[in-house]
């Protein structure tokens, strides 16, 4: 029975797990970009959403909505402030440019936050449920399940919208897309603002159910990273089936070999990745 | 990048203000930034052979630092031997590391190999962290007093800015022999264009190899002279992204593939740092990462050839208004 308990839990992160990774996919796998700050994107929507419980109060569609909302602008300034120059510029600035970002946002917000861990203040996601003998928390089930949602509704866009196709032209040749009539500038701005705002909400889902501190950005970038290598790049099924899967691991090395391990093996999986399918689990070779 | 003649005026110079510097500012303090400026110089020196000059970012060059300050002060732990011992021993493990790292890695784009070093520099300092064997969390101590001169160990701090001295004249002497040889060209055509390099029969995967193998190494003694010069290293000091981050933003923001530009990016930034120390206490290291990162990102947005580029294009603008008004 414990161990239908942890397979659950895990399940149930790795969900949120997909839906943030959903959001990488969009940047490094369609417009092939490295975000090196996307973990800190999902902190920040993590801080959002306490921000709005804090100050204006409300439920979780308010602050997820909010954080999804703050993350969306957030990404879509950065792409048009520094992401569109440095494309331009050598590997160096296109690696750096995020690398720093996520420096100073983490540090950032060690600043403002402090390095102490927090959790939302009681909220209407409280107490546990019991089915067939397990026990799951409320809020981790809500946020499991919604974080699945909204993954598909993300899956959704790219396939069956305008928009979606619009994005698919970008990322496979901007240059053609533009004889289309699209602005690659406006759709990449908008893939930005996507895959921000899709860590945002899956910072808040997060936030509704574990405590945490600004230092969690760093874990979840990488994590982002093992996923969307795991999933292939570009597909965000693929990011949904790999995020359940890293879940399932982390939840069970974490159970198994001590909670210490649990960042461990996310970070061996992705070294071992590297090394005999860089391409991903999913992709062509 | 294009090379322009560096006169030989200005390396005596610079060769012998390093050398009277001690002398002339006498005061502990001085000699203490004197010594950290060295050895910034070094890390951030070996870190440009492969990032500068071969255009292969690593973000996680702590993991050859660490196993450089580590290794020495293991084998005193162990069975008492001089630091000096360990030195040769880190070297050949980072050999390793860096061949483990790269051979996979580096065949493929550049974004691989900037995402392998973080993640492995990462997954080391926190097996170092919870592995009691290297001191877990608390890290290990060298000797409180040395029994000779072999132990390294000294007093004053005039022998370690000599020592450093010595070893950062050596890393940008053979910089400075490679840049105009057959490797030097290789590794600037694979920066400029890996398929452009590879059709003219640039060897690409060994040439980026040997470049990672040479920062590896002078890394790793970086790191070894940190610790003989401390006398103590924790995962934080040693594998910490801390580490990683100051080797990047001083050779990205002195000029990174040039020879002079982290030598430049740490007379900067070393200075700069010991005042925001002294400014704000110990507290004020969250600050300095808010700082670094900042810096990086204006760099990368606005000048990726860091402050030599800018010297040269004033310089080249200043040139032709001469032109002009001649």
């Amino acid at each position: 029975m414990i161990a239908v308990q942890v397979i659950v839990g895990g399940l149930l992160l790795g969900a949120i797990y997909a839906l943030f990774s959903s959001g990488l996919t969009l940047i490094w796998g369609m417009m092939n970009f490295i975000n090196f700050a996307h973990g800190e994107f999902v902190m920040l929507g993590m801080y959002a959403a306490l921000l709005v419980v804090v100050w204006l109060g409300g439920g979780p569609v308010t602050f997820g909505a909010a954080a999804a909302g703050a993350l969306f602008a957030l990404g879509a300034v950065i792409y048009l402030s520094l992401v569109r120059h440095v494309l331009r510029g050598p590997m160096l600035a296109q690696i750096l440019s995020t690398f720093g970002l996520a420096l100073l946002l983490r540090y950032a917000a060690f600043w403002w936050f402090s390095a102490n861990y927090v959790s939302l203040p009681g909220n209407a996601l409280s107490g546990t449920i019991a089915i067939g003998g397990i026990f799951i928390p409320v809020a981790q089930l809500v946020a499991g399940v919604a974080a699945i949602v909204l993954t598909l509704l993300l899956q959704l866009l790219l396939t069956r919208t305008l928009i979606g196709s619009a994005l698919l032209a970008v990322a496979e040749d901007p240059g053609a897309a533009m004889l289309m009539g699209i602005r690659p500038d406006r759709i990449q701005a908008l893939a930005w603002g996507l895959s921000a705002g899709s860590a945002g909400v899956a910072g808040a889902l997060l936030a509704t159910a574990y405590p945490w501190s600004p230092s969690v950005g760093e874990t979840f970038g990488l994590i982002a990273f093992v996923v969307v290598a795991f999933g292939g790049f570009g597909s965000v099924l693929g990011s949904l089936y790999a995020g359940l899967i890293i879940g399932l691991i982390q939840a069970a090395s974490a159970f198994w070999l001590g909670a210490i391990y649990k960042d461990v093996v996310v970070y061996a999986l992705f070294v071992a990745l590297l090394w005999l399918r860089p391409q991903g689990l999913m992709g062509k070779a | 990048m294009t090379k322009l003649p560096t006169s030989r005026v200005g390396v005596v110079l610079l060769a012998a203000g390093l050398l009277v510097y001690p002398l002339v500012f006498t005061g502990a303090f001085y000699h203490d930034v004197g010594v950290s400026f060295l050895l910034a110089a070094i890390a951030a020196s070996a870190w440009n052979i492969v990032g500068g000059y071969a255009g292969q970012i690593s973000v996680g060059h702590s993991m050859f630092f660490g196993i450089g300050a580590y290794t020495p002060l293991l084998f005193y732990t162990l069975f008492g031997w001089s630091p000096i011992a360990g030195i040769p021993v880190a070297i050949v493990l980072s050999l390793g590391l860096a061949a483990l790292i790269g051979l996979p890695t580096l065949r493929l784009s550049g974004h691989y190999f900037s995402m392998a070093t973080i993640a492995v520099a990462e997954l080391i300092r926190l097996l170092v962290s919870t592995w009691s064997f290297v001191g877990a969390a608390i890290g290990l101590q060298g000797p409180a007093s040395g029994r000779g001169w072999w132990d390294l160990t000294f007093r004053s701090e005039l022998p370690y800015y000599y020592i450093f001295l010595a070893v950062l004249g050596l890393v940008l002497a053979v910089t400075a022999a490679f840049e105009s040889r057959r490797f030097g060209y290789y590794v600037r055509a694979i920066k400029a264009g890996e398929r452009a390099a590879k059709s003219l029969g640039v060897p690409v995967l060994q040439t980026k190899m040997q470049a990672l193998a040479l920062s590896a190494v002078f890394t790793s003694v970086a790191g070894s002279l940190y610790a003989v010069k401390t006398g103590f290293v924790d995962p934080g000091s040693g594998f910490g992204i801390l580490v990683s981050v100051q080797m990047v933003i001083i050779a990205a923001l002195g000029g990174a593939g040039t020879l002079y530009g982290p030598l430049l990016g740490a007379l900067i930034l070393i200075p700069l740092q010991t005042a925001t120390n002294n400014w704000l206490g110990g507290g004020g290291s969250g600050l300095t990462f808010i700082i670094y990162g900042g810096i990086i990102v204006l760099i990368a947005r606005f000048e990726p050839g860091g402050l030599m580029e800018l010297w040269y294009r004033l310089r080249a603008k200043r040139w032709r208004k001469l032109d002009a008004a001649a």
